[in-house]
């Protein structure tokens, strides 16, 4: 039996070091409902299904970390905004709240502590560290200040405010920096071990280098400082290497990769700098066999396993739900056989192929 | 002409308006609108699609592009004008979801390839079958940012009466390279401006 826990194994892996496996983050959310039988709409409707359904699903896949994530527009929904519901499909946010410049000089940024949507997730997590203890992190959730404006205005209007209304811009990213931190500072006393920070914004893939460092780069600096707990960065299957460096320097520990990227050059150009977390390809992964997940999580941890430093994932932040559980049993299966370190089998892979 | 085409890219990636219109001005002494969209305005869109695909040019760049271009062939073409490309009657849509972004830029990236085509919004499955069954369009471009929305081409394919192409596009259809098998249509696009050389490839078929 090994000695780690979930716990002690990420930690591990986020100094640099080789735990006793690689550790496995399986980042679910509505597929809880489905162990509940209920649902999305109602799964998250309360706190208990969340907890229940990231228990359950701890159980099932063995996975190292607790999720208390419920859906990107939440934050939406505190400023007043709709959230729309499927049945197979994450809630989506509906009609801006900000349609106009008066709308964006007149907005207000919610108080957490005042706003039930984010009670309830906030209650969610409280439960859960209560169950979880220190055995595993349990990772909390915030849209970073630059990036949550898409559902706040429309993507359309907003790089048009980038671009072109510097003033809207600043003072609407005043506001949402100032809640970005209440909002995590919240989970973080709630019980959340650290912050996943959703920035596909500041992704090469959406922001061209040169805007992103005079915008998302200073914002997740001013952002990150305050939040006080350790943070991941996440650009939700958006690209990374050409801004790794400066990830690094807004103060993150983790970067949540594409898997658009080749995974061996993101370790490569992270190693002792970041942890990778990634980059299974959530999409592609409805259609695998258990053969083929097997041999895209081998071929992911010969990339990028050794040293630490490393978490397997997929590369969104969230399985989508049309993924089956046997393909989901199928990763978790294969990282928990050839995640083990040391990987030596891992030479004799690379001559094989 | 390839260094006319690559300042041209330069001064929209900077999205300097003004150099963008120069361009165009210094050039319309000598030629016609049509000629300057087919040497220079298509070919820039299509050289920044491409370069978004391989990840060397951002979104932002491409929406902002697309725009401005868009601004531009309206002012030297516009849209009632009988230069306008004779093509099919074609219709673009957002299947499912509420991400609109992507129809925007594909709608403006073939504007500025000067095409016309008609917007139908966001819509469910069932009003785009009834709305594809009663205009008849030879091509509906759909635009999905949600995999189950993507999901949801196959029933339109099924549903419809008439011989209309689809074209899909979107994330989901980045990511999954066999989506577009998957669920049946004619065509998948992974950037705007593979629109451009979709419909240029289907016109010279069916001619
Ligand atoms: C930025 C981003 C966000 C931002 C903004 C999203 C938004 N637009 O509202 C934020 C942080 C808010 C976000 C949140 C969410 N996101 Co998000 N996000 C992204 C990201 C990185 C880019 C999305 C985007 O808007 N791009 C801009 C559009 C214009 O790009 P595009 O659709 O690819 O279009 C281009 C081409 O494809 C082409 N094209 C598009 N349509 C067509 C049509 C034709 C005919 C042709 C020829 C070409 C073409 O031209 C366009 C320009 O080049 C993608 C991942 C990625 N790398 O793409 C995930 C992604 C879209 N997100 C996803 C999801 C699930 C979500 C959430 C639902 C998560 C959650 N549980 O809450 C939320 C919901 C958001 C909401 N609005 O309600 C998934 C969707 C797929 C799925 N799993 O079902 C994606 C694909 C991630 C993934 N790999 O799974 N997200």
């Amino acid at each position: 039996m090994s000695s780690y826990t979930s716990l002690t194994r990420v930690l591990t892996t986020l100094s640099h070091k080789e735990p006793d496996r690689v550790p496995f983050f399986l980042l679910v959310t509505m597929h809880g409902a489905k162990e509940l039988g209920v649902t999305i709409k109602e799964y998250f409707s309360k706190a208990e299904n969340v907890v229940e359904g990231q228990t359950r699903l701890r159980e099932k896949y063995r996975h190292d970390c607790i999720y208390s994530f419920f859906y990107a527009p939440v934050e939406t929904e505190a400023f007043g905004g709709e959230v729309i519901y499927h049945d197979d499909c994450p809630p989506n946010s509906g009609m801006p709240i900000i349609s106009s410049e008066k709308d964006i000089k007149n907005l207000v940024a919610p108080n957490v502590y005042d706003t039930k949507c984010l009670l309830k997730v906030l209650k969610a997590t409280e439960m859960l560290k209560g169950r979880t203890g220190d055995d595993a992190p349990l990772i909390g959730v915030v849209m970073s200040p630059f990036s949550l404006p898409v559902m706040q205005m429309g993507f359309d209007k907003y790089l048009e405010i980038i671009y072109e209304r510097p003033d809207l811009f600043d003072l609407l990213m005043k506001i949402n920096e100032d809640f970005c931190v209440q909002w995590a500072n919240a989970q973080i006393e709630a019980g959340a071990t650290a912050i996943c920070y959703f920035d596909p914004l500041s992704s090469p893939t959406v922001t061209d280098r040169k805007i992103f460092l005079k915008t998302g780069f200073e914002i997740a600096k001013r952002t990150i400082a305050q939040i006080k707990g350790p943070v991941a960065t996440h650009l939700a299957s958006g690209r990374c290497l050409p801004i790794i460096d400066d990830l690094v320097k807004t103060g993150t520990a983790v970067v949540g990769t594409s898997a658009m990227e080749d995974i061996s050059l993101l370790k490569n150009s992270c190693r002792g700098k970041l942890t990778v977390l990634g980059n299974l390809n959530g999409i592609e992964m409805r259609r695998w066999t258990s053969d083929q997940a097997e041999e895209i999580v081998k071929n992911t941890l010969a990339g990028a396993g050794h040293g630490g430093g490393f978490i397997l994932s997929d590369n969104h932040g969230e399985i989508p739900w049309q993924v089956p559980d046997n393909v989901l049993m199928a990763i978790s299966d294969a990282v928990h056989k050839w995640g083990v370190y040391p990987l030596d089998w891992v030479e004799d892979y690379y001559s094989s192929v | 002409m390839k260094k006319l085409i690559d300042n041209f890219i330069n001064a929209l990636q900077s999205m300097d308006r003004l150099a963008v219109k120069r361009h165009i001005e210094e050039l319309s002494g000598e030629h016609k609108p049509l000629w300057l969209i087919e040497n220079l305005i298509a070919p820039a869109l299509t050289a920044l699609g491409e370069g978004w695909e391989r990840g060397d040019v951002a979104l932002s760049q491409v929406y902002m592009s697309g725009r401005i271009c868009e601004e531009l062939v309206d002012s030297i073409l516009p849209p009632a004008d009988n230069e306008r490309k004779n093509q099919p009657p074609m219709a673009i849509t957002v299947l499912e979801d509420y991400h609109m972004l992507g129809k925007r830029i594909v709608y403006s990236v073939l504007r500025a390839g000067g095409f016309e085509l008609t917007d139908y919004g966001r819509l469910s499955t069932d009003e785009l079958v009834d709305r594809i069954n009663s205009d008849k369009p030879e091509v509906v471009l759909i635009s999905v940012l949600m995999l189950p929305s993507a999901l949801k081409i196959g029933k339109v394919k099924e549903n419809i009466n008439t011989s209309t192409k689809i074209i899909a596009g979107g994330a989901p259809f980045i990511f999954d390279n066999d989506l577009g098998k998957e669920v049946g249509v004619d065509e998948v696009g992974k950037n705007a401006s593979d629109a451009i050389d979709i419909l240029n490839k289907l016109s010279r078929v069916s001619s």
